[in-house]
């Protein structure tokens, strides 16, 4: 007999096993999507009502969520799912309810206050939001209305742009190997601080591009023992903003899981830069920013404003915090669920570490962006 | 056989060979070798731009008996090409010994000469005025200087010449951090401040180029806001909302300008 075919043979045994333990006693979702019983129970309760809109929107199936609405005239299917998912390309567009939290407020016989916490997830990370749910009893059945949030329509209009882009021509394969090549931009690290935390080392600091063309960053960090062999190395990956225009300068932040420093004798810093192309264009204010200490949900809330007429698909908040003494001592980022659109301000929220809060004095917010079509 | 001790490259010469009957010689040697059908007791002829390739050979007669000698060929002392290398192609005003530049001089055949040469380094600005000349001997074929960038920024020009041959590379250079970077403030409609910097120059006066990034910040309140905003036409420009009392500074990079208390107009 051949190796492996007794392998094989296990593999085909266990794989009937499961497909028929499946089909015996399917899963509730599956039994649904392959168009057996209804998933959903009866809207008996408040509770069953909003869980039973909380799995139709985790399924997808907005016009039945839409249809089992009590305020459904107000406002079209088309709004509330641009509501659920943004009208314009953002995380949420690509965003999965992983679950929700419902917590009833009040309830009377015939209405009650529900709030509604929806966990949702996406490649970068997940965030959440609640809604504060009003359920009406109509006969022997609750229904939702649902508080719509609609975006703000930004009227048609011309707004020129004329911010300084940049383009590059490299060097040709028939060039001379002595023929100078465009020079890479110069980039220094301005500040670094290591720091020990719970899950392990974490390395942070700021970038500077010092150059007057932009440049596409990233940072390395190597831990090296104290006989001078590599611990880890590691790089900024999205704890950094990749494109940095001339002067700008950008926090970073490294972390090496299950490491301590007592263990690291030194650490070597290779910050990488590339010139690309880029575009100073959009500019993004970041307005009311606010750092709240406060036990429980330190965070540093605030705005974003769009200044330029394109639209911002999806933005990623990076924060610095400093101490009394203009230290780094924490870098936080939050990725926004929502487009930037032109003039219309988006709020952030960037959790910090409970620990930490004590010791920030000051902050500095930038903001990395992404819009779709721009390959800047 | 008597081959030449030493053979400039590329030129033409000739071994001589005692003896009588057939025999192979070889020459052997960096990048190079060469065979040929030889009768003993004649002189091999090799023409010119047959050896070119300069080092050490091995020249071996392998006939009834076999004899080895060696033989060098040495780069040409007249230099043909110069390959020349500067670093960086892009840097701030007033940078001491910020630009390095390397010369390797070749012959014909791309040896390098390693006959001691001077070679002329030449940095001037882009009007062909203010220069910095260094002349720098060779050393086994290489020569390198440090020059300082020049106070005002544009193309260089930067030239290493030597006996008739010269490379030239333009070195970029730009303006520094901006310095003494201030801004003002005026209201604006809507609740709002108009913050506008003065045109924003290096401490040597360059004006830094379009698209560098100047921060403007307001605090107000504990809470602050803040615009990342790039140089148009010289100068930094934004609109923030107007709270009375706020505190708005503005900076650049490492370096930070003044900071005003917005009082209303």
């Amino acid at each position: 007999m051949k190796k492996g075919t007794p392998l094989a043979i296990i593999i085909t045994l266990l794989t009937f096993a499961l497909v028929a333990i499946g089909t015996l006693w399917p899963n509730s979702t599956a039994v649904y999507w392959s168009g057996g019983e209804n998933l959903l129970r009866a809207s008996s309760t408040p509770q069953a009502a909003v869980e039973n809109l909380g799995d139709q929107i985790r399924l997808r199936h907005y016009g039945a969520a839409y249809s089992s609405l009590a305020n459904k005239a107000e406002f079209t299917e088309q709004d509330f799912i641009y509501d659920l998912r943004g009208s314009h390309l953002s995380l949420r567009t690509f965003a999965t309810l992983a679950s929700f939290e419902v917590s009833p407020l009040h309830a009377t016989a015939d209405t009650a206050v529900v709030a509604m916490r929806l966990h949702w997830s996406t490649v970068v990370g997940g965030f959440e939001h609640t809604r504060v749910l009003h359920l009406v009893r109509n006969g022997n059945r609750w229904q939702v209305d649902w508080p719509l949030v609609k975006e703000k329509h930004v009227p048609p209009q011309v707004i020129p742009v004329n911010y300084l882009r940049w383009d590059v021509i490299y060097r040709g394969p028939g060039d001379d190997w002595g023929v100078q090549d465009v020079e890479s931009p110069h980039v220094r690290i301005v500040d670094m601080h290591p720091v020990n935390r719970a899950a392990g080392a974490v390395v942070m600091g700021e970038l500077l591009n010092e150059d007057v063309v932009p440049a596409f960053v990233s940072v390395r960090a190597s831990l090296l023992a104290k006989d001078g062999s590599t611990i880890a190395s590691a790089t900024s990956f999205d704890m950094i903003s990749h494109t940095l225009l001339p002067k700008q300068v950008t926090p970073f932040r490294i972390q090496f899981p299950n490491v301590d420093l007592s263990q690291v004798g030194s650490i070597r810093m290779t910050p990488l830069a590339v010139l690309v192309s880029a575009s100073a264009d959009p500019i993004v204010e970041v307005d009311n920013q606010k750092f709240n200490p406060a036990p429980g949900q330190s965070s540093l809330t605030g705005q974003l404003s769009n200044q330029s007429g394109q639209i911002v698909n999806v933005a990623h908040v990076l924060s610095t915090f400093y101490d009394q003494n203009g230290q780094v001592i924490w870098v936080a980022g939050q990725y926004v669920s929502r487009a930037l659109l032109p003039q219309t301000p988006v709020p952030f929220r960037v959790p910090v570490p409970e620990d930490l809060a004590k010791e920030i004095k000051s902050e500095r917010t930038i903001v990395a962006t992404y819009s779709v079509g721009n390959h800047l | 056989m008597s081959p030449p001790q030493r053979v400039a490259a590329g030129s033409a010469f000739s071994i001589s060979t005692t003896g009588s009957g057939q025999a192979v010689l070889y020459i052997v040697g960096p990048g190079q070798a060469l065979r040929r059908n030889v009768q003993l007791g004649e002189a091999v002829s090799f023409p010119a731009g047959v050896l070119f390739h300069a080092g050490r050979y091995l020249v071996i007669l392998a006939g009834p008996s076999t004899h080895t000698r060696e033989m060098d060929v040495t780069p040409a002392d007249q230099p043909h090409s110069l390959s020349f290398l500067a670093k960086p192609s892009r840097l701030p005003v007033g940078l001491q010994n910020g630009i390095s530049g390397t010369a390797y001089v070749f012959d014909a055949y791309r040896n390098l000469v390693t006959t001691p040469l001077p070679v002329s380094f030449a940095l001037s600005d882009q009007g062909g005025g203010a220069s910095q000349t260094q002349t720098v001997t060779t050393r086994n074929g290489v020569a390198w200087t440090r020059m300082n960038s020049a106070a005002k920024e544009g193309s260089a020009k930067f030239v290493a010449q030597t006996n008739g041959v010269s490379g030239t590379r333009v070195i970029e250079e730009v303006p520094g951090s901006p310095c003494g970077l201030t801004m003002h403030a005026t209201a604006a409609a809507g609740d709002k401040v108009d913050l506008q910097t003065t045109p924003v120059r290096d401490c040597a006066g360059n004006a830094v180029p379009d698209g560098t990034i100047v921060t403007f910040t307001e605090t107000y309140k504990g809470e602050q806001s803040t615009a990342d905003v790039p140089i148009k036409k010289g100068i930094a420009q934004v609109v923030m909302p107007a709270h009375i009392g706020a505190r708005i500074s503005v900076a650049s990079g490492v370096v930070a300008g003044n900071e005003i208390r917005w009082g209303g107009r």
